[in-house]
């Protein structure tokens, strides 16, 4: 790869001004808003994160166990990043029932220094079973993982399906089957599949560890079968312990269903790491930057001032790019036409990216140019990031006689085609046909986060009641339907619903970017090269690692 | 002298072998080297890589490690000086240094040695022939009865000419046993008794002899030089009271407190010991001073360079090993009685691998880590020269009367002696002395504070030291008044050896920020963001290692204290200490910290900047992990003012446990639980042994290990043979047991 050589910071054509000022009063009444919706946003993901509470923490430590949090930790490199996963997943969604994290941490981290991806178990909550957004979670962090080329490292404990959801979580096609099914096609496309059996692992959990390329199992502790004790009974009359008819022992050294044996959670994961360290060329290696990187200009701080958290107060989303990329600089693309939409290229942290920003709604002017820079980009195989603050395309008569319906489906099909990875990041609104255009959750985005301010619905809200009023005449109705859709397009709804891949602090974008483009930027095994389709085609690529 | 003619001057040797290792052949060879005489070492097969083979110009194997068959071995010796072409041997201390009959045959051979005649040699080597020797020559030696006359009258007569307090000896005794110190007239007879019953009793002989008792004596000593010519001189006292084990560890000069006629009067007697017996060259005239009379006694005469001669170099600004080449020569001596300066102070501290609370046992073993003060200087300060005032300069053979001169401006100096670098073995074949720390200052009270500088600044990992406690000793109020005796040690015990406290928080916080530290991941050449962005988490979410800490004398298997590190920033630190029941014992936010090197710490604790050298000290490879603390990884902390903590890091309970199956699975095998040498081998292939039968005897410096089998059977492999050195954790024997065969 060619480097580039290093740019001292100095003022340059392509470095942005920064036109705020700080001392405003809109400023830092912006800011206030977003500093408290930043601080909600760290008491509950702090929340989330002690899982099912003290008492449940107690039980798993009195057997010997580790806790989930503790596993992740000893089985990550220590001292180095964790991006963390949709962690307010099944937040607030479940009436009357609290599952945290949707029962489950997922993230990317490094491993004897490769990044994996990995999925915990969290038995803290209901034992570890699957909720139907525990499974969306699983599958989500599966897609990641296929489609950057990421080792999986599951941490298995779990009593499998939670059965009073089952309907919501077996039969489907993006049920629990598809994690087995997604777990033989990575192995498949050489992406390693790894298994930890810390705890119960039965029924359709059992496959977790069955289908792994490598598993571990802990003596006395891990328990592998199809059916329980009492179902054995139920089913045959034969009356057998856990320990004879799943443990570590017998499926180490009779059925051969596991690998290793460790003595305890902490050697399992002694194991585990061994194992990733030992992938050969199996994990892809990772994709060294093109540039040195640098801070930007200006302090990420002041985003909370430019943004603000009312999305009728517009902003120049070039002030939240300064904020972002190295050195503020930012080599604009087209920036007389349809200024309404933001494009250009720069770096963040080291990496090349185009980027994609609105700066109002978008018109006809603004879509092509939109197109024509996704062209490039794909042409230069530069990796695209959106940064979204989309109220929709224009609407009216002179819109639609100008072809915007035209124009906008060309910026669709583009995003929709465009041969590099794609990043989104949800500044402000993403709404309606907006949110397509921009690479909403449809569009397949490697990673799409959402700061906390941000909304997503089919309109936005000024639209929404005049909308209203031309579809029914009860004002009554309007009014809760109106509500309801606003508390449905928060992030927070998204998040826990899993239509992204979590919230961020708007001072965190350019690191969780960077670390999104450094997997975008990974050198594939060829055998991955077409695994950003998650659609099985075969091409004779085998079966994978069956276990024997 | 100055006054010397030039063209009468013999030329100094070409080449001299040094028939010794460690820091006195170093010593030697930087001497030679000074002067441009090249050097021929020796070197035992275990020494093929140490210090002196690589300082000296030429090296020999002359013999397997036990001295026997190496450095002792005259036959060998000879040989490589004939082969190098050596015209002198230079024997250090120990050794082969005092041996007459070595001096007698490198005469034979036409080899100089560099020492005193073997006449001298022999003189001084019988302790009878020497003090008669002494007293004919006017030396005052001990007043005591040595003779045959064992009649208890006769003794108690002898006793009362004496003067009490005596101290009645088992003639062959040894280890305290027939030994009583009388006070009075009144006990003699029973003390003489029991004396005499319990020298029948452990040595089949009842004789003893009787000695004044001197209550509080000191050991001062002086160090005399002379020349083929009959010219001597006295370089000054040394005080060497303070011992341990009836060994030096802290040497000075001068004597403190003496009267400069005191001074002279022993330093005349000591001239005059040497030219009793005709000596040439170094050496040492040894008294035993009577703290109370200020009676100075003769005890023995040492007819080598000794240990602690620098102390003597460094308050005249000579170089005495130069002299001993100048006297070997033919050369009188350089100097005249009233022309040797006397300035300063000096002390030596000898840093020995050591347990100075086990009993000082010797301990042997690896170096692992060694760092140490910075040297001022690599000989004796150089003194103008001393222009003797009117009158004074007799050089008669007596001493005149001398001042210590502290009007000259001498800077501190800080010397070290020593001939072992990191990664050396210490102790395992030859002594365990490890270096020499040598200090000097315009008085007593500078050169003390140099001393205690140069003792915390020495580290040592790897092997047990006396460096705390000699930097106890130079810390103690008595010693620092110049009170010393030979007692000194068991007098001051308690103070000397405080308890030693609980590792404090704040140490505790080190130990756990430098393993955290040590830990993190290198950065590599190809950076990205997942190696850049260290520790970053998001939504609050923060890094946190945790750490299990016991100390050195715990429990193996007592419950941890935990150390919780928080990443909070990718150099700053949340540090949490808490007890083994979870309560926590002390908090620091945000504190910065860094790894400076390897083995050094830089942190900020309380508002306190710390550089703190920490070293790990692995556990051996092959040793399967257990609860023995040797097979776990151990932190030795240097905090200020030189004091050494260690801590362990305790085994986690799977490693152990896999340990626990290598151990139970190879039940029979026998390992050196230490590096040591095989002393015995006592069974044979195919030979059936029982429970608790002595297999292999193994020796680790002086202490003998009895290996014994622990099970009954059949030995299946002898893996060592009689005098091999053998690795910690090696199988040396394997047994298989009768219940193996029979399952």
């Amino acid at each position: 790869m060619r480097r580039v050589p290093r740019i001292h910071a100095q003022y340059h054509a392509s470095v942005l001004p920064s036109l705020i000022s700080t001392a405003s009063p809109e400023f830092k009444a912006k800011a206030e808003a977003m500093d408290s919706l930043v601080a909600d946003l760290e008491a509950k993901a702090a929340q989330a994160r002690l899982g099912g509470g003290q008492k449940a923490a107690d039980r798993m430590r009195s057997k010997g166990k580790k806790l989930p949090r503790e596993r992740l930790s000893l089985l990550l490199d220590p001292h180095t990043p964790f991006l963390e996963l949709s962690s307010l997943a099944a937040h607030e969604v479940y009436a009357g029932e609290t599952i945290p994290g949707a029962g489950m941490i997922t993230g990317i981290g490094r491993i004897s220094g490769r990044e994996c991806m990995v999925v915990v178990n969290d038995a803290t909550v209901k034992g570890g079973s699957y909720y139907p957004l525990t499974v969306k979670k699983h599958l989500r962090a599966q897609e990641i993982a296929r489609e950057n080329g990421l080792p999986c490292v599951y941490v298995v404990e779990s009593g499998g399906a939670a059965l009073p959801h089952q309907a919501n979580v077996f039969p489907d096609k993006e049920h629990f089957g598809r994690i087995f099914y997604n777990m033989a096609q990575m192995s498949a496309l050489g992406i390693p599949q790894i298994a930890i059996v810390h705890g119960i692992s039965v029924a359709g959990g059992a496959y977790v560890p069955a289908m792994a390329d490598e598993n571990i199992i802990v003596r006395e502790q891990g328990r592998i079968f199809l059916a329980g004790p009492p179902l054995v009974k139920a089913a045959t009359g034969e009356e057998v312990d856990e320990e004879t008819l799943g443990g570590g022992q017998m499926h180490s050294s009779e059925s051969g269903v596991t690998d290793h044996l460790a003595r305890d959670d902490e050697h399992a994961i002694a194991i585990a790491r061994g194992i990733v360290g030992d992938l050969g060329a199996a994990g892809a290696k990772p994709g060294v930057p093109s540039a040195k990187s640098e801070n930007p200009l200006y302090p990420a701080s002041e985003l909370h001032g430019i943004v603000g958290t009312d999305l009728r107060q517009a902003f120049d989303m070039r002030d939240v790019i300064a904020r972002v990329v190295d050195g503020s600089r930012f080599r604009e693309f087209k920036k007389e036409y349809g200024p309404t939409m933001v494009t250009g290229f720069a770096h963040i942290h080291g990496y090349q990216v185009g980027i994609v920003a609105n700066n109002g709604i978008l018109f006809s002017p603004s879509a092509l140019k939109a197109t024509h820079f996704i062209e490039l980009c794909s042409q230069r195989q530069i990796p695209l990031l959106f940064m979204v603050n989309v109220t929709g395309y224009m609407v009216g008569s002179k819109a639609e006689k100008g072809g915007i319906a035209k124009d906008g489906a060309k910026m669709v099909r583009a995003v929709a085609c465009a041969d590099v990875p794609k990043l989104t990041v949800i500044v402000g609104g993403s709404f309606g046909a907006g949110n397509y255009g921009m690479a909403g959750r449809a569009y397949s985005p490697r990673f799409l986060w959402m700061w906390p301010n941000a909304k997503v619905s089919v309109m936005g809200s000024g639209q929404l009641s005049q909308v209203m009023t031309s579809v029914s005449k009860d004002p009554k109705q309007h009014a809760s339907l109106k509500d309801e859709i606003e508390a449905q397009s928060t992030a927070l709804y998204s998040t826990a619903r899993l239509w992204d891949d979590g919230i961020i602090k708007p001072t965190d974008t350019r690191d969780v970017v960077g670390l999104g483009l450094a997997l975008a930027a990974r050198e594939r095994n060829h055998r991955g090269r077409n695994g950003g389709s998650t659609t099985w085609d075969g091409e004779g690529r085998g079966y994978g690692v069956f276990r024997m | 002298s100055s006054s010397q003619d030039a063209s009468l001057r013999k030329a100094h040797f070409d080449k001299v072998l040094i028939a010794n290792r460690g820091e006195i052949a170093c010593r030697v060879i930087r001497t030679a080297k000074k002067l441009g005489i090249k050097t021929v070492a020796v070197y035992s097969e275990v020494d093929a890589n140490s210090l002196h083979v690589l300082e000296a110009d030429e090296a020999y194997c002359i013999g397997p490690a036990p001295s026997a068959e190496s450095y002792l071995s005259m036959d060998k010796i000879i040989e490589v000086c004939h082969r190098s072409g050596a015209q002198a041997i230079h024997p250090g201390y120990g050794f082969l240094s005092e041996n007459a009959k070595f001096a007698e045959r490198l005469a034979e051979e036409g080899i100089v040695f560099i020492g005193p005649p073997s006449s001298a040699i022999v003189s001084m080597g019988s302790k009878s022939e020497s003090k008669n020797i002494m007293s004919a020559a006017g030396v005052p030696c001990v007043p005591g009865y040595h003779g045959t006359n064992q009649d208890p009258q006769h003794l108690f007569e002898e006793s009362k000419g004496i003067g009490f307090p005596v101290l009645i000896k088992a003639i062959h005794g040894g280890g305290g046993k027939g030994m009583r110190t009388v006070h009075s007239e009144d006990e003699f007879m029973d003390a003489l008794e029991s004396a005499k019953r319990e020298s029948q009793k452990a040595f089949g002989d009842a004789d003893v002899l009787v000695e004044k008792y001197i209550v509080r004596p000191r050991h001062i000593e002086v160090q005399v030089f002379a020349d083929m010519m009959g010219n001597a001189v006295s370089v000054w006292e040394r005080d060497c009271s303070v011992q341990r084990r009836n060994q030096k560890i802290i040497e000075e000069a001068p004597a403190p407190g003496l009267t400069p006629e005191l001074r002279a009067d022993l330093s005349s007697k000591a001239v005059a010991a040497a030219k009793a017996v005709n000596y040439v060259g170094a050496g040492t005239v040894e008294f035993i001073f009577d703290n109370d009379t200020q009676q100075f006694y003769f005890m023995e005469m040492n007819t080598r360079l000794q240990v602690e001669h620098p102390v003597s170099e460094m308050v005249s600004g000579l170089d005495l090993v130069e002299w001993q080449l100048e006297v070997a020569a033919g050369n009188p001596l350089p100097l005249k009685q009233s022309e040797v300066p006397l300035i300063g102070h000096a002390f030596e501290a000898r840093i020995y691998a050591e347990n100075p609370r086990n009993n000082f046992l010797p301990d042997s073993g690896t170096m692992l880590y060694l760092s140490t003060p910075t040297p001022t200087h690599i000989f004796a300060p150089t003194f103008p020269p001393l222009i003797p005032a009117e009158g004074t300069s007799t050089d008669s053979g007596d001493v005149a009367p001398r001042e210590v001169d502290t009007s000259v401006t001498v800077a501190p100096s800080l010397r070290l002696e020593q001939g072992f670098t990191q990664g050396s073995q210490i102790g395992v074949f030859y002594d365990p002395m490890i270096a020499k720390l040598v200090v000097h200052g315009r008085d007593r009270t500078e050169a003390l504070r140099m001393l205690r500088r140069g003792l915390e600044e020495y580290k040592v990992v790897g092997l047990s030291t006396n460096v705390e406690f000699l930097l106890a000793l130079a810390s103690h109020e008595k010693f620092i008044a110049g009170d010393v005796e030979t007692g000194f040690i068991p007098k001051y015990f308690d103070e000397l050896f405080p308890p030693i406290p609980e590792p404090s928080s704040e140490l505790l916080a080190q130990a756990g920020l430098y393993v955290a530290l040590r830990d993190h991941p290198t950065q590599p050449a190809d950076s990205t963001p997942w190696t850049t962005l260290q520790s970053r988490r998001f939504g609050g979410d923060v890094y946190e290692r945790i750490i299990s800490i016991q100390s050195d004398d715990a429990a193996p298997d007592a419950p941890p204290t935990t150390v919780h590190v928080k990443s909070v920033s990718p150099s700053t630190f949340d540090v949490t200490i808490r007890s083994p029941s979870g309560e926590t014992l002390a908090m620091f936010p945000s504190v910065p910290a860094h790894l400076a090197s390897p083995t050094s710490l830089r942190t900020t604790l309380g508002g306190a900047g710390l550089e703190t050298t920490i070293v790990s000290q692995p556990p051996p490879a092959a040793v399967p992990a257990s609860l023995a603390h040797g097979t776990m990884e151990r932190l030795h902390i240097f905090s200020a003012g030189g004091r050494k903590t260690t801590l362990v890091l305790p085994t986690p309970g799977w490693l152990r446990s896999l340990g626990g199956d290598v151990l139970s699975g190879s039940k029979g095998a026998l390992r050196a639980p230490m590096p040591s040498l095989v002393v015995e081998v006592r069974v044979k292939l195919g030979e059936k042994v029982v429970k608790g039968q002595p297999v292999v005897v193994l020796e680790s410096m002086k202490t003998e290990t009895v290996l014994r089998s622990d099970v009954d059977g059949v030995v299946k492999a002898v893996a060592c043979a009689k005098g091999e050195m053998v690795e910690e954790g090696k199988e040396l024997v394997d047994i298989e047991s009768e219940e193996a065969e029979s399952a």
